[in-house]
């Protein structure tokens, strides 16, 4: 006796979390059911392996056709064809757009329209997430970023709108378009101490800060794009360093208020003009689109590994970074007090968030 | 020009892309009535179009109104090539034709094609104008409300019940037709579709007239069924139960829906009192249509060439009242008199309905069923017809042979089951027929016909028109025991038709009773019952060899008798095994195949208190000389003795047993007891509390001689309790739960399993057919498990046969939660109820809410009472003192018919005497006032499709039905030739399901709804030819659209707008 067809259908869509979970996390239906098998449901609800697999398939079978609702999250909301209770609805949506940690380090600031299967093979093989998961979250990444790409507006509240995503997951998404978009190199070996939270962080403070939306929320309100103009601007910080008069001065200022308030102040003093040459040429850089991407590099390598290795304590980090911004404002021979705190402003909390092991 | 159609199309969203080039469509809608087609503007280059149509009109007769779908086509407009059909919507317009039900269709609707699917949907908009037209000759029954539910509707009261209607329709199928080799699948599933769309409309049209002849206004459960016979054509039959309503108009507290008449109401041409007496609490005039002048039924009635039952209408007026008058005379008698007098001028007095109002059940004989085997070509052949149920009386009729392609031919065989049926009934004494279904199973030209019903003895006061009500009733209920008069004897004693034991009854303790009672309807909601119910299934498979036309029907024919007994008796056996008395809902299918018969009976067994404690069951070996197999009898005899009393904890059956009581004198044995095998008749030692010996008393005899014996006492034990936490049963609600919260999840599940080997054995095959149905149980249960606790009912399966070794198992049933907590103070709120009631309760009734109300047992003679019952009462009928006196006495009976011999003698041997009368009152209504203190959470307002709920059942727990708005009828084909790109026959399967669903819920809040109740899926066949990759498969469900308002918001509105019509429900917002 051999089961041709087997199905369960419910006037209201049955949803069970746990073969959700597996079933996004790319496990085919047999090796859901060794997993369920292994958990002890069998023990707890006396039911049999035959049970367990015809179950399995009727969610799998489930999901499969959700799918292609969940790719435009709006239309699961207005289809008739499932009736499920909206609190069920959020929970699809958010779990089939949560992405693993490990993923997104691989593919972030990677561009997203070619994610070539050998790609995937070996992002699959190295992080250990089936590769049928790394396509629906690469295909997620690639599908909002299609989506928002040329939107106006917060690219936040555009993602929320257009896929009914929570706030937190909503930021993260706002971030891997951003990163995508700007191509940002993450994957160096330097970087990879860094979390995608860290990324993330200092995305959404560069999308506040260093795009066009962030000027003028009016016109050409772009979220995904640096403002170009502010960018060939930069250049003009460079007089900072470029001027030994400004740079010493800069520097005496920083090292007068300093002065026994940091633990490694001696360090500090030697490396001054080095740090402050690293962080204002990473500026002037980026004007180039080649320099933009590797910026993240570049903040590592200029700053947080001289300063790692002298051992700064974050506190001091801290106290440094706002003492060398705020100190540019008595340089009176400095006249873009303005641009400086646009770009200080974010680099410092981008560094203060880069800054750990 | 009796009726204006009006229809607007409004926009379209999510449709498919159909040109690839610009990833868009240009979109355009067909509206098509009879023969009238408009069109809107093409909308190009979008998937959501906003046609915003002007206002499509369409003069049509009412007679094509109600045959007539309205046909809307959204199609994609192409310059240079024919124009791609997406796909269609098919609307039933025949809510809008009577009053009080739905007043616009409004909604997104589904569009749907036959190959692909749904894609995407259509906002339309859909009004009917209807002018008076007092032509008694019309051909139409606009007006005449149809419901499939099987009891009276919640809003409403019977004020006459007028009996049977029928009628079938017979039409060549599409699908047979020489044009399907030329034309395109979807063209032949359209043409199909539309077809029976058509002859249903025609067929409720035809069965309205009925209706109308018999001065009725409403047809109540209406059971559409179409029968694909192939070759010889497509039958479409329905019948139902046809009656006179009144809507109730409750003062004050509830249903402020029902009372005032919608504004929008339309004028129906059917002069029925749109504004019933608010206060009439009592009827006032049952006849509400006086002014429909009535002739003859012949003289209009039969223009339509089809079904021909000739129902003779006119009753007798006066015979009721006069009768009234004089009571005290044998109450038995009189009713019988009386049925007689209203019934029995009537062809067929049968009744659809499986739940009755209050008094409408007098007697309950047992169930009638009578199966034939016909061949769909003109062919002689030999039939059978059969009783089955307490009588087993099989006879071997020789038909003639009919023309099949008249409707006249089909028209006859039933009328010949129906007849049959008739004086099965009549032998038990009894006029009536209730829960009465039929049912067909169709295998290449072979057809099985099948009918059954349960023989009952009604209240005349329903069935008549005139009658003088309340006196009457007021006498018949102080006559009737409580709770248990339905289980009384409808037959002479003396004259028994069948082998029965007989008992005085446990309640009342004045008249008699059978030892077990099988039926086919609901459990009476007064019914006293012990403990829960829960399904049982007895499941059988019979090989055939394959034959040729009327060798095919000659070997069915032999082997139908020997099925019916063994489905018979592995009911018996399991509804012992489980410590009950009684079977409710029993519904046995027989399905025929290629090279098996299949049969599947299901019923819900709950113990009533009424009837004798069941026997166990013993087990006897033939070889009593050997020792090992002495022991191995003995082994089994504790297993099953085990099984009982497990079974009888689990379901909470603890008849409350005294050691010593008399239940009158022992009553004579009508029947001697030659042809015993065994009997067991020993002292009483019943001293003990908790003898669960079954083995030593009333013990039911099973013989083990051969192999096949012993397989069947396996198959037994083999049925696995449903896990804890669950209940099933097939009937509307489980006897003994009672709290009931508002969760429900209905569902379907198919099952199509391939036997492996060729040459498979009887045993095989029930083995592999008893796992099927066990699995399935058992995966339900599991997917299920978050609802617990919580209880499948209605549990409906369905068998066929769709290719040789393939089995098809079709489940459909509602999963609801109740609160295991709640059940005394459930009670109780039930008890405050009642007294709230009184008005319409005699005292008697009322004694036992009284009762319960006080926690502290009331002083009877029963000092056994076991202290977890909560109630403890019995009928005032019999002193207490004279049941503390006892009598011990033995009897036998042999339930063997002569005819049955040659397969197996099967012994009972009953022996009385210690069962006790306790008795649990478990009201078991679900709509039981009050009961629902779980209220669902409020509705999340992110939500934008409204939620609609879907169930088998007739009402929906915590919830109170304001508005019927007329019946869901569909019919559906979906084929495929690319089926493993669809996920295979289950992905298929799986995708059509939900979608037919998506259909049901989108007409019904197009219509105003929110729920369909009393959902069937009368059919599903599925068919795939997986080499040709293709499959098809199709579904038909009916139901009732309506509105309910949970019972939370109820109060809560009656107290802010008390006498407003409350139109929010209407609105299909109402989401829970």
């Amino acid at each position: 006796m051999t089961s041709e067809l087997d199905i369960f259908v419910g006037n209201t869509t049955l949803i069970d979390e746990d073969v959700y979970r597996l079933w996004l996390d790319g496990y085919s239906v047999n090796d859901a059911v060794a997993l369920r098998v292994r958990s002890g449901i069998l023990e707890q609800t006396g039911a049999t392996a035959g049970v367990l697999q015809s179950d399995t398939m009727d969610h799998y079978r489930t999901f499969h056709m959700l799918e292609r609702l969940l790719h435009a999250p709006p239309k699961l909301l207005h289809q008739l064809i499932f009736q499920i209770p909206p609190s069920r609805q959020a929970l699809l949506i958010e779990r089939y757009y949560t992405f693993d940690e490990a993923f997104v380090r691989e593919v972030l600031g990677k561009k997203l329209s070619k994610g070539t299967k050998k790609d995937l093979d070996d992002i699959s093989t190295k992080t250990g997430i089936t590769l049928k998961s790394c396509r629906r979250q690469f295909d997620n990444f690639k599908r909002v970023f299609k989506v928002v790409e040329e939107m106006r507006g917060s690219l936040v509240d555009n993602i929320q709108q257009h896929f009914l995503l929570s706030d937190r997951l909503a930021r993260d998404y706002a971030a891997i378009v951003f990163f995508a978009n700007n191509r940002f190199e993450t994957g160096k070996k330097k970087l990879q101490y860094l979390s995608f939270g860290d990324f993330a962080f200092c995305a959404e403070l560069m999308i506040q800060n260093w795009t066009l939306g962030a000027v003028d929320s009016q016109m050409d309100d772009m979220d995904v794009d640096l403002d170009k103009e502010f960018l060939q601007d930069l250049k003009e910080l460079k007089v900072l360093v470029a001027d030994k008069d400004l740079l010493d001065l800069h520097k005496s200022l920083v090292c007068t208020v300093l002065r026994g308030k940091l633990s490694v102040f001696s360090e500090m003093e030697t490396n001054f003009k080095n740090l402050s040459r690293g962080l204002v040429n990473v500026a002037a850089k980026l004007t180039h689109n080649k320099d933009v991407r590797d910026l993240f590099v570049d903040l590592v390598e200029k700053f947080v590994e001289p300063c790692r290795s002298d051992h700064w304590p974050l506190s001091d980090v801290r106290l440094f970074l706002t003492q060398y911004s705020v100190s540019v404002h008595s340089l009176d021979g400095f006249r873009h007090q303005v641009l400086w705190d646009r770009y200080m402003g974010t680099l410092r909390g981008c560094l203060l968030r880069l800054y750990h092991d | 020009m009796p009726g204006k159609l009006k229809v607007k199309i409004v926009a379209g969203r999510h449709l498919p892309v159909m040109d690839r080039a610009s990833d868009l469509t240009d979109a355009f809608v067909e509206v098509k009535f009879g023969n009238t087609t408009f069109k809107t503007d093409v909308y190009l280059k979008s998937l959501n179009p906003q046609w915003n149509s002007e206002w499509f009109k369409f003069e049509v007769d009412d007679e094509d109104l109600q045959d007539e779908p309205l046909q809307i086509t959204v199609l994609d407009h192409d310059t240079y090539s024919a124009n791609d059909a997406i796909g269609k919507v098919y609307i039933d317009i025949d809510p809008l034709l009577y009053s009080e039900a739905a007043t616009v269709i409004s909604g997104w609707f589904p569009i749907y094609d036959t190959i692909h699917g749904i894609r995407g949907e259509i906002n339309v908009v859909v009004k009917v104008d209807l002018f008076n037209d007092l032509n008694r000759f019309r051909q139409s029954s606009c007006g005449v409300k149809f419901f499939c539910t099987t009891s009276i509707p919640k809003c409403y009261r019977a004020v006459v019940i007028h009996g049977f209607v029928e009628e079938l329709v017979v039409n060549e199928d599409p699908e047979y037709q020489w044009i399907d080799r030329i034309r395109t699948p979807r063209a032949s599933n359209e043409a199909r579709q539309r077809l029976i769309s058509l002859m249903s409309g025609e067929l409720q049209r035809k069965i309205g007239l009925k209706v109308l002849e018999m001065r009725g206004n409403a047809v109540v459960g209406y059971l559409q069924c179409f029968d694909l016979e192939g070759e010889s054509g497509l039958v479409v039959r329905a019948i139902g139960t046809a009656c006179t309503l009144d809507k109730l108009s409750s003062p004050a507290a509830f249903l402020p829906a029902c009372n005032s008449p919608s504004k929008e109401m339309k004028e129906s041409p059917f002069n029925e009192d749109p504004n019933p007496n608010p206060h009439s609490s009592g009827p006032s005039t049952p006849l509400k249509n006086q002014t429909y002048s009535f002739s003859p039924s012949k003289s209009y009635s039969r223009q339509s060439s089809s079904s021909d039952t000739d129902l003779s209408l006119t009753p007798k007026t006066g015979t009721g009242s006069g009768s009234a008058g004089k009571e005290g005379g044998p109450l038995k008698a009189l009713l019988r008199q009386q049925t007689q007098s209203a019934l029995e001028q009537r062809e067929f007095p049968f009744l659809t309905l499986t739940a009755f109002p209050p008094g409408l059940l007098v007697h309950v004989g047992g169930v009638v069923s009578a199966r034939s085997v016909k061949l769909l070509d003109r062919i002689h052949n030999p039939a059978f017809v059969g009783i089955m149920g307490n009588t087993r009386s099989y006879k071997l009729l020789d038909w003639n042979s009919f023309n099949s392609d008249e409707p006249e031919t089909r028209d006859a065989w039933w009328a010949e089951i129906r007849q049959e049926i008739k004086s099965h009934a009549k032998a038990l004494g009894c006029h009536a027929v209730v829960g009465y279904s039929e049912s067909t199973s169709i295998c290449e030209e072979v057809c099985i016909l099948s009918a059954s019903g349960t023989a009952a003895v009604l209240n005349p006061r329903f069935l008549q028109e005139g009658t003088v009500e309340g006196s009457l009733e007021q006498r018949i209920e102080e006559n009737l025991p409580v709770g248990c008069g339905f289980c009384h004897i409808p037959y002479d004693e003396l004259n028994m038709p069948f082998p029965a034991h007989l008992t005085y009854c446990y309640n009342c303790r004045k008249q008699k009773v059978p030892d077990v009672l099988f039926t086919t309807i609901d459990l009476p909601t007064d019914a006293v019952v012990v403990g829960k119910g829960c399904l049982i299934q007895a499941r059988l498979c019979r090989l055939k060899k394959k034959a040729q036309a009327e060798a095919n029907a000659t070997a069915i024919s032999n082997l139908l008798p020997f099925m019916e007994y063994e489905v018979h008796t592995q009911l018996m056996n399991k509804l012992k095994l489980k410590g009950m008395n009684a079977l409710f809902g029993l519904r046995i299918q027989i399905t025929v195949g290629e090279n098996m018969l299949m049969g599947l009976a299901s019923a819900t067994g709950v113990y009533l208190a009424a009837l004798p404690t069941p026997g166990g069951i013993q087990i006897a070996g033939k070889t009593p000389n050997d020792g090992s197999y002495e022991q191995h009898i003995s082994h089994m005899q504790k297993k099953i003795n085990d099984t009982i009393a497990k079974n009888k904890e689990l379901y909470e059956i603890n008849p409350p047993e005294v050691s010593e009581e008399i239940i009158g004198s022992p009553i004579p044995e009508p029947r001697q007891r030659s042809r015993l095998l065994r009997s067991q008749s020993e002292s009483s030692d019943e001293v003990t509390e908790l003898d669960l010996s079954h083995g030593k008393k009333d013990a039911f005899v099973l013989e083990i001689d051969d192999a096949d014996a012993m397989e069947d006492v396996h198959s037994l034990l083999t049925d696995v309790p449903p896990p804890s936490g669950f209940y099933s049963c097939n009937t509307e609600i489980m006897p003994g739960i009672n709290n009931w919260t508002s969760e429900i999840q209905m569902f379907t599940s198919v099952r199509v399993v391939r036997l492996s080997s060729l040459n498979l054995t009887n045993q095989a095959l029930n083995k592999n057919f008893n796992g099927l149905c066990e699995n399935l149980l058992k995966s339900l249960y599991f997917k299920l498990r978050s609802m617990t606790p919580c209880c499948l009912c209605h549990v409906n399966f369905t068998v066929s046969l769709p290719e040789d070794e393939l089995i098809q198992v079709t489940v459909t049933a509602v999963a609801i939660t109740f609160d295991k907590n709640q059940a005394l103070q459930t009670t109780k709120a039930h008890a405050e109820k009642s007294l709230q009631r009184a008005s319409a309760d005699n005292e008697e009734m009322l004694q036992f809410p009284l009762e319960l109300c006080s926690d502290s047992l009331p002083s009877h003679a029963f000092p056994a009472a076991k202290e977890h019952l909560e109630s403890a009462s019995s009928n005032s009928g019999t002193p207490a003192a004279q049941r503390a006196t006892s009598v011990d006495y033995s009897s036998f009976a042999d339930r063997c018919s002569s005819w049955i011999e040659l397969i197996k003698l099967k012994a009972q041997t009953i022996r009385r005497g210690s069962i006790k009368t306790t008795v649990t009152v478990e009201k078991a209504s679900p709509m039981g006032d009050g009961n629902f203190r779980n209220r669902s959470a409020p509705p999340c307002a992110s939500s934008t499709v409204g939620v609609v709920k879907m169930t088998p059942l007739s009402f929906i727990p915590g919830a109170k039905i304001t508005k019927y708005l007329g019946i869901i009828n569909m019919f559906f084909i979906r084929e495929t030739t690319s089926l493993r790109e669809e996920g295979g026959v289950s992905g298929f399967l799986h995708a059509f399901i939900a979608e037919v669903f998506a259909m049901v819920r989108a007409h019904v809040a197009a219509l105003g709804g929110n729920a369909v109740v009393s959902y069937i899926m009368k059919q599903c066949v599925f068919m795939e030819n997986p080499s040709k990759n293709q499959a098809q498969c199709l579904i038909n469900v009916s139901g009732d659209a309506v509105v309910f308002v949970r019972e939370s918001d109820l109060e809560v509105m009656s107290a802010q707008q008390p006498a407003v019509n409350c139109q929010p429900s209407c609105t299909g917002e109402v989401t829970t």
